[in-house]
C-alpha cells in the first residue's frame, strides 16, 4: 500500500511545479475521497505520477494531464472516477486499453486519478507574449 | 506571331566549335591512359603506354585504371578543348524559362550541365546549390516552390542519384508542387568507358518515378531538349501541378554543338495554358446552394491557400457568406475546395475526419467539391483517397473557379440574404474572440513543467516572431500555433506531402532560401525522428548562408509510432513496459547544438529548464537576423 498523508487541497502551486519539473517532488501525498456519486478512492499522488509516466500516459496526455495533439486534457479535473475507469478498461478512439490483466489493481487508477486531481490550473495570461 | 518572334537564337546556339574538339570517350581514352601511366612501375612512369595499356584501359578491365579515370584531372592536352557545348544551349533553355536554383549535389554524369551552370551560366538563373544528398535536392525545391510559386530545378545521376531523390520526388507529388528533374544519363553504349558508367547508365531513368511524376522525356538532340525542357515546365505549371523529369544524355550535354545544329537551334517561347476554369452553370448553382444555406461549411486545401491570389479568394468567399462557422454535423452545404486528403475522406456515409477530430457529418447535407482529383490520372499510389460520393463535383482550379464563384454569389444575394449573412458575421466575430481566448489560456497549462511543454514551446517561438515578417517553413507536429497570427499565404508552407520521411531540413533550407530575398524571417519547428533522415541540409544552408531558426521539437522518440507500439501491446494485452524498443531516440540522446555548429551552424541547447528558453530563442533570433542559421534544441514532452 501507498502512504497517504496529505489531504486534496495542501499542495500548493509551487509543489505542482516541482513535480513537473522533477527536481524533488513534495512527500508522498494523498487526495480525500470525493462526495456524491462521482467519489474518487483515496490516491496516491507520487504514485500515481509513476504510473502515469511508465505505463504511457503521459505521451499523449502530457506529464501534467495537459493535453495535446495524441489526447485530450486530463488535469486538474478528471472525469468521475468511476467514468474515469470504464474508459481506461475499454477506451474509445485510439487509447490503448488497460485491461484488468495488464492494471489489476483498480487503486492503482485511484492514484493516477489522485495525480490528475493535484495538477496546477494554468499560469496566468500575464506570461503570454501579447497577441 | 510569326516563328521567328517565338523563337530565340542563343549566344551558345550561335557559337562554333574548334576542329578536334573531343567527346567523353576521347577524353576518358586519354584520362585512362593517363591513369594507367600512373599505375606503371617507378622508373616507367613518363614512358609512352603501350598499345596493351591503352587497349586495357579502354575496356574497363583493370579497376584502379578505371577508377583514376573518374578521379584524376582533366589532361592539359590543347586538343581537348572546345569552343561551344551542348550544355551552354541547355542553360540557355533554362535560363528562357527563369528557372532561378539547381539543388544538386555534383555528379560525373551532369558534369558538362555543372560546368555550364557556373561558368558559361555566370551561376545565375540557375544558381548552383550545393546539396549532400539527392533527396534534400529535391525536398529544397520543393520547400522553395512552397514560397516562390516558381519551380527550381535539381540535378541528379539517372541511376543512383535518382534512386536517392525519389522519396521526396513522391513527396512533392502528393503535395502538388512542381520540381523540375534533371537527369544526367549516357545513353550510347560506346560512350561507357568505365565499369561505373554501365552501372551507373539505365535504358528509361524516369521508370523509377514514373508513377509520380507528371510528365518525362529523354530527348536525342539540342532541338528536342529545347522544346521538352519549354514543355516539361509548361505541363509542371498547369494544374494540377507536379514534378517532372527530363533525362539528360551526358555526351549531348559535354559536346561540342553540332555542325548541323550551329546557327539553327531556337528556344521555343514558354505558352503557359490557361488553367482549367470550373463550368459556370455548376458555378452557379453553388453560388445558389450556398447563399440559400444556413449552416454552410466552406472548407479549402493548402494547394488553395498557398498563394497569395487563392487565399485571398478563399477567404473573400468565406467573408460574403458572413465567415460561416458551422461543424460538418451541423451543416446543410459542404463546399470543399481542393481540399486533398480531406476531400477525399467525403466519402459514402459522409465521414468527415478532420485532423485533430472526428466529426460525423450530416447525412442530409449537400455535398460540393472543387478541385482537380479526377485530373489526377495515376493508378499505383494510392493518394487518391476513398471515391468522393459528391451532389456536385466540379472539376476545376480552385483560384481559377473562385473569382467567377465570389462574382455569381454576390449576384444571386438578396438584400434578406445579406442581412443574414451580416448577423452571422457579428456571431463568427464573437466566437473567433473567443477561441483565442481559450487558445490563450490553454497555452498556459503546464508553463513550467520539464520536459518543456509543447504549448509553452509554441507560445515562446511566437513571442520571438511575431514582430517579424515571418514565415514557419516547417510545421512542427503537436506544437500548437493557435497564438500566430497566420494573416498571409506564406505564413505557413504545410508538411510533407506523402508523409516521407527527411523532408524538414532540406525544405525548410530551400523555403528559407525563398524567403531571404523578400527579408523574411524563417522559423522551422523541426521533429527529431524526420531531423536525422537530413541532417546535412544544415551545412547547405550555412555554406549558401541562408537564415533560418530552426527549433527542435526533441522528444527523444519516433513518438507517433511509440504510440502505436503501445496499442499495439495493450490491444493484446502485453502492455507496453518495452514500447520503447526501437522507438526511442535516447541513450545516448543526440546533441543536435553540437551537430549542427559542426556545419556551422550557431546553436544552442539542449534547453531543460523553461525558464531558458527565451533568452535562448532571443539570442537564436538576433543571429538569424544577421542573416545566418540558427539552431535551438529544445527537450520536449511528447505531443
Amino acid at each position: 500500500m501507498h502512504a497517504r498523508n496529505i489531504r486534496h487541497g495542501v499542495i500548493g502551486a509551487a509543489g505542482a511545479v516541482l513535480l513537473a519539473l522533477g527536481v524533488a517532488g513534495p512527500p508522498t501525498q494523498a487526495m480525500p475521497r470525493e462526495q456524491g456519486s462521482a467519489s474518487a478512492p483515496e490516491g496516491d499522488i507520487e504514485h500515481g505520477k509513476e504510473l502515469f509516466m511508465t505505463i504511457g500516459c503521459y505521451a499523449c496526455h502530457g506529464i501534467e494531464g495537459q493535453g495535446g495533439f495524441g489526447g485530450p486534457k486530463l488535469g486538474p479535473d478528471p472525469m468521475a472516477f468511476p467514468a474515469f475507469v470504464r474508459y481506461v478498461r475499454a477506451p474509445g478512439g485510439t487509447m490503448p486499453p488497460y485491461t484488468e490483466k495488464l492494471l489489476p489493481d483498480e487503486q492503482d487508477l485511484a492514484d493516477i486519478h489522485a495525480y490528475l486531481r493535484a495538477r496546477s490550473g494554468p499560469a496566468p495570461l500575464s506570461v503570454l507574449p501579447p497577441p | 506571331m510569326g516563328e521567328s518572334k517565338n523563337r530565340s537564337e542563343t549566344p551558345a546556339s550561335k557559337t562554333r566549335s574548334t576542329p578536334g574538339a573531343v567527346a567523353r570517350r576521347d577524353f576518358m581514352k586519354s584520362a585512362a591512359v593517363a591513369g594507367a601511366a600512373l599505375a606503371t612501375p617507378a622508373g616507367v612512369a613518363g614512358a609512352e603506354p603501350t598499345a596493351r595499356s591503352r587497349t586495357a584501359a579502354r575496356v574497363g578491365a583493370v579497376p584502379i585504371v578505371t577508377q583514376r579515370a573518374e578521379t584524376t584531372p582533366p589532361s592539359s592536352d590543347p586538343v581537348l578543348t572546345q569552343d561551344t557545348s551542348g550544355s551552354d544551349f541547355m542553360i540557355d533553355v533554362m535560363k528562357s524559362l527563369d528557372i532561378p536554383y539547381v539543388f544538386a549535389n555534383a555528379a560525373a554524369t551532369f558534369r558538362g550541365l555543372q560546368e555550364s551552370v557556373i561558368n558559361y551560366g555566370g551561376n545565375s538563373n540557375p544558381e548552383f546549390i550545393t546539396c549532400v544528398h539527392e533527396e534534400q535536392s529535391a525536398a529544397m525545391a520543393h520547400g522553395y516552390f512552397k514560397v516562390e510559386g516558381k519551380p527550381a530545378a535539381i540535378m541528379a545521376h539517372s541511376v543512383v542519384g535518382l534512386q536517392h531523390a525519389s522519396m521526396a520526388i513522391y513527396n512533392a507529388f502528393v503535395d502538388r508542387v512542381p520540381i523540375y528533374v534533371m537527369l544526367g544519363n549516357i545513353m550510347d553504349v560506346r560512350m561507357r568507358i568505365t565499369t561505373d558508367q554501365w552501372y551507373h547508365s539505365v535504358q528509361d531513368p524516369a521508370v523509377m518515378v514514373r508513377d509520380y511524376i507528371k510528365w518525362d522525356d529523354e530527348p536525342v538532340s539540342l532541338q528536342h531538349f529545347a522544346e521538352s525542357a519549354v514543355r516539361a515546365y509548361q505541363i509542371a505549371m498547369t494544374p494540377p501541378i507536379g514534378p517532372v523529369v527530363l533525362t539528360v544524355d551526358a555526351e549531348m550535354a559535354e559536346r561540342p554543338i553540332p555542325e548541323a545544329d550551329q546557327g539553327r537551334l531556337s528556344i521555343p517561347k514558354l505558352v503557359r495554358p490557361t488553367p482549367p476554369q470550373g463550368n459556370r452553370a455548376a458555378v452557379r448553382e453553388v453560388a445558389r446552394l450556398l447563399v440559400e444555406a444556413e449552416n454552410p461549411v466552406v472548407m479549402a486545401g493548402g494547394t488553395l491557400t498557398r498563394t497569395q491570389e487563392g487565399r485571398r479568394a478563399y477567404l473573400e468567399l468565406r467573408d460574403i457568406l458572413g465567415s460561416p462557422r458551422a461543424s460538418t454535423a451541423q451543416a446543410d452545404v459542404i463546399f470543399a475546395i481542393e481540399v486533398g486528403d480531406l476531400y477525399g475522406r467525403l466519402y459514402r456515409a459522409r465521414d468527415l475526419i478532420h485532423r485533430t477530430w472526428t466529426r460525423t457529418a450530416n447525412p442530409d447535407a449537400t455535398v460540393i467539391t472543387l478541385g482537380l482529383q479526377h485530373l489526377n490520372h495515376k493508378a499505383n499510389y494510392q493518394n487518391f483517397y476513398r471515391y468522393t460520393e459528391a451532389d456536385l463535383a466540379i472539376s476545376g482550379d480552385g483560384e481559377t473557379t473562385l473569382p467567377l464563384l465570389i462574382e455569381e454569389v454576390r449576384r444571386v444575394i438578396t438584400p434578406a440574404r445579406r442581412r443574414v449573412f451580416e448577423e452571422r458575421a457579428a456571431e463568427s466575430a464573437a466566437a473567433a474572440a473567443r477561441g483565442r481566448e481559450r487558445a490563450r489560456a490553454a497555452a498556459t497549462v503546464a508553463w513550467g513543467a520539464s520536459p518543456i511543454s509543447v504549448q509553452r514551446l509554441g507560445a515562446e517561438i511566437w513571442r520571438q516572431i511575431r514582430t517579424e515578417d515571418w514565415s514557419q517553413v516547417m510545421i512542427g507536429i503537436g506544437v500548437p500555433t493557435s497564438l500566430w497570427n497566420f494573416d498571409t499565404h506564406y505564413r505557413s508552407i504545410g508538411s510533407w506531402g506523402g508523409g516521407g520521411m527527411g523532408y524538414g531540413p532540406p525544405a525548410s533550407v530551400g523555403a528559407a532560401l525563398a524567403n531571404k530575398k523578400y527579408g523574411r524571417f524563417s522559423v522551422a519547428i523541426q521533429g527529431d525522428g524526420d531531423f536525422m533522415y537530413s541532417p546535412g541540409a544544415l551545412w547547405t544552408a550555412a555554406h549558401h548562408q541562408i537564415p533560418l531558426l530552426m527549433v527542435m521539437h526533441n522528444n527523444r522518440a519516433y513518438h507517433q509510432e511509440l504510440m502505436h507500439i503501445q496499442r499495439m501491446g495493450n490491444r493484446r494485452n502485453r502492455g507496453i513496459d518495452r514500447a520503447h524498443i526501437g522507438t526511442a531516440l535516447d541513450d545516448p540522446a543526440i546533441d543536435y547544438a553540437t551537430l549542427a555548429r559542426s556545419m556551422g551552424w550557431y546553436a544552442e541547447g539542449p534547453i531543460e529548464n523553461p525558464n531558458d528558453l527565451e533568452p535562448a530563442l532571443a539570442r537564436a533570433k538576433a543571429v538569424v537576423k544577421r542573416g545566418e542559421p540558427a539552431l535551438v534544441d529544445v527537450v520536449t514532452q511528447p505531443r
